[in-house]
C-alpha cells in the first residue's frame, strides 16, 4: 500500500505540472484553454523531432521548445484569445476547442497515427529507480518530475508575489480596468501570463513524452487530467494544483488497485466528489445544482 | 501653457451623452473642484481624462500633448493619476503591494512606500494587511497613496469622502491640504460643497453633462454653487469662466 501511495504522490507531480498552466490561464485571463492538452502534445512532438532528426537530446531541446512555447503563448493571447474574449466568455472556449482540433490534425498529418516516446532519447533515466527503505522503488524520472513541479510552482509563487511583473499580472487578473489606471499595461500582462502558461505546458509535454507514449490525439486525455487536477485543487490556486494533482493520482492509483480498469474511473470519481462538494458548499444546494424547480409545477 | 486642457469633450455611455461639450483648463499647482449632483457627468469626465473612458469627440491636452487614443496606462506614464470612485483597490493584495503597483509607470520622483506611510500614518501598522481587510479610511489612504506612488503631475480624485465617517474625512482632507501645499495639481470630484470650496482654487459645477457654473472658488458663493447644482443658476450669471 505504501508503494502505491508513494507512486501516486509522484504521479501527482506530473498532473500538477500539466494542470498549473491551465489553472494559471484561468486565474489570470478567465480563459479555459481547451487546447491545453494538444499544446502539451505539440511540445512533446517538437522535442521528439529535435531528438530524432537533429540528435538534440530532450533536456537540451527544452531550451528551444520552451522558448518556442513562450512565443506561441504570447502570439495566441495577442492575436487569438484577446480578440475572441471581446465576444463574451463562451467564444474563447470555442476558439481554443477549434485550436485543439487544428493542432491535433496538423500533428496527425505531419507525423501519422504512430505512438512515439521520448524515452529512447533519455537513456537509463526512463527506467532507472532508487531503492528506498522498506523495499520501495521510486523511478528517478518520477522524482525529477515531482521536484520540477514543486520548483516550478514555488518559482511561480515567488514571481507573482515578489516581482513587479508578477504584481502586474495579479492586478490584471483581479481588475484589468483599475490595473490600467495604475500604469499596468493589461494587454502586455495577459500576453506575458499566456507565455508563462505555455512554458509550463511545454515542460509538461516534455515529461509526458519521457514517462509515457503519445500520439497526435493524446491531447484530450491530458486536458482531462489537467482539468480534473485544477478543479480538485481549486482553479487559480498554485499550491492547490499540486494538492489536486496528488489527490487525482492517488485516486487513480487506488482505483487501479481495486480493479484493473479502475485507474481512470478512480480519478473521475474523486473529481466528481470534489466538484459536487465545492458546488454544494457554494450555496447552490443539490436542487440548484441539478437545476430542479423549487416551486410546485402548475 | 495649461497643464490640462479639456476642449469641447463629449463622452457617451452607449446612447446616453454623459459629458456634453465640456471645456476647461487647469494650471500647474491649481486645485479644481468638480461638483454637481449624481449623474451630472463628473466621474465620467474624470475617467475620460484618465483614459478609462473613450471620448466620442473633443480633446484632452496634457502639457500641450493631445491624449486622444492614448490608453490609461500610458497616461499614467505621462503623469496623470486617478484615485477612482470606490477606491478600487486590489483587495487580494497587501497595502504595500497596492502601493508598489503605483510604481509600475516608472516615473522618477520622491514618492515611495516610506513617504506614503509617513503621509498616512494610519497605514503604517497595516502595511502587510490585505487591502480587503482595511477600514474605509485606510482604503482611501491606500488609494491616494497608490496614485501618489506614480509621482503624478496631475492627481484626479473621485469622491474621496464617499462612504467615510466625518472624522475619517477630516483626516483624508488634512492629507489633501498637505499635498496641495506641496504644489500638487489636483482635480477633485466632491459632493460636499463646503469641503470642495475650502480646498480648491477653482470650482466647476456640472449639470446634466454640461458646465453650469465655473469660477474662482474665492469669487463664487456657496449659494451660487447650490443654485447651479440644482439647475437654478443660468450659465454666466456668476463667477468667471474656467
Amino acid at each position: 500500500m505504501m508503494n502505491q501511495i508513494v507512486q501516486g504522490v509522484l504521479l501527482g507531480g506530473y498532473y500538477a505540472l500539466i494542470a498549473c498552466g491551465l489553472s494559471f490561464m484561468f486565474s489570470v485571463m478567465r480563459i479555459i484553454n481547451l487546447a491545453h492538452g494538444s499544446l502539451a502534445v505539440l511540445s512533446a512532438f517538437a522535442l521528439w523531432l529535435l531528438a530524432s532528426r537533429f540528435h538534440i537530446p530532450p533536456f537540451y531541446g527544452l531550451a528551444i521548445v520552451l522558448a518556442l512555447m513562450a512565443a506561441i503563448g504570447w502570439a495566441l493571447q495577442r492575436f487569438l484569445l484577446e480578440r475572441s474574449a471581446r465576444g463574451g466568455a463562451l467564444l474563447p472556449i470555442l476558439t481554443t476547442f477549434g485550436l485543439a482540433i487544428v493542432i491535433d490534425n496538423v500533428l496527425f498529418e505531419q507525423f501519422g497515427a504512430d505512438t512515439r516516446s521520448l524515452a529512447p532519447f533519455i537513456g537509463r533515466l526512463s527506467y532507472d529507480s532508487w531503492e528506498w527503505p522498506g523495499g520501495l522503488y521510486v523511478g528517478k524520472l518520477a522524482v525529477i518530475i515531482f521536484a520540477t513541479a514543486v520548483v516550478l510552482l514555488g518559482g511561480l509563487q515567488l514571481f507573482l508575489t515578489r516581482t513587479g511583473l508578477g504584481r502586474s499580472i495579479r492586478a490584471t487578473s483581479e481588475d484589468p480596468d483599475t490595473a490600467g489606471l495604475v500604469g499596468v499595461d493589461a494587454r502586455r500582462a495577459n500576453a506575458l501570463a499566456a507565455a508563462i502558461a505555455m512554458v509550463t505546458v511545454g515542460l509538461a509535454g516534455a515529461f509526458l513524452g519521457m514517462r509515457a507514449t503519445f500520439d497526435p490525439y493524446a491531447g484530450a486525455t491530458q486536458l482531462l487530467f489537467a482539468f480534473e487536477a485544477a478543479v480538485i485543487g481549486g482553479a487559480g490556486s498554485l499550491w492547490g494544483t499540486l494538492i489536486g494533482g496528488i489527490v487525482l493520482a492517488l485516486a487513480q492509483t487506488l482505483g487501479a488497485k481495486i480493479h484493473p480498469q479502475g485507474f481512470l474511473i478512480g480519478g473521475h470519481v474523486a473529481f466528481l466528489i470534489v466538484l459536487f462538494i465545492r458546488l454544494y458548499m457554494s450555496g447552490l444546494g443539490l436542487r440548484g445544482l441539478l437545476s430542479l424547480p423549487t416551486g410546485k409545477t402548475p | 501653457m495649461s497643464l490640462l486642457s479639456v476642449e469641447d469633450l463629449v463622452v457617451r455611455h452607449g446612447l446616453l451623452q454623459a459629458v456634453r461639450g465640456v471645456s476647461f483648463s487647469v494650471e500647474r499647482g491649481e486645485t479644481l473642484a468638480l461638483v454637481g449632483a449624481n449623474g451630472a457627468g463628473k466621474t465620467t469626465l474624470l475617467r475620460a481624462i484618465a483614459g478609462a473612458h473613450q471620448a466620442a469627440s473633443g480633446r484632452v491636452l496634457f502639457d500641450g500633448a493631445d491624449l486622444s487614443g492614448v490608453p490609461s496606462h500610458e497616461r499614467v506614464r505621462k503623469g496623470i493619476a486617478l484615485v477612482p470612485e470606490g477606491r478600487r483597490l486590489f483587495v487580494q493584495m497587501t497595502v504595500e503591494e497596492n502601493l508598489l503597483l503605483g510604481r509600475t509607470a516608472g516615473r522618477p520622483g520622491d514618492w515611495d512606500v516610506e513617504r506614503v506611510l509617513e503621509t498616512f500614518p494610519n497605514l503604517k501598522p497595516r502595511r502587510h494587511a490585505k487591502a480587503g481587510h482595511l477600514s474605509g479610511g485606510e482604503q482611501q489612504a491606500t488609494a491616494i497613496g497608490r496614485a501618489l506612488m506614480s509621482n503624478p503631475d496631475l492627481l484626479l480624485l473621485d469622491e474621496v469622502s464617499l462612504g467615510l465617517s466625518p472624522l475619517v474625512v477630516d483626516r483624508v482632507y488634512a492629507s489633501l491640504h498637505g499635498l496641495i501645499n506641496l504644489g500638487t495639481t489636483i482635480v477633485l470630484v466632491e459632493q460636499d460643497l463646503d469641503r470642495a470650496l475650502s480646498v480648491s482654487s477653482k470650482v466647476i459645477c456640472m449639470l446634466e453633462g454640461r458646465i453650469a457654473l465655473a469660477g474662482a472658488s474665492a469669487n463664487v458663493s456657496r449659494d451660487e454653487v447650490t443654485k447651479a447644482y440644482f439647475g437654478l443658476h443660468r450659465k454666466g450669471a456668476g463667477g468667471v469662466p474656467a
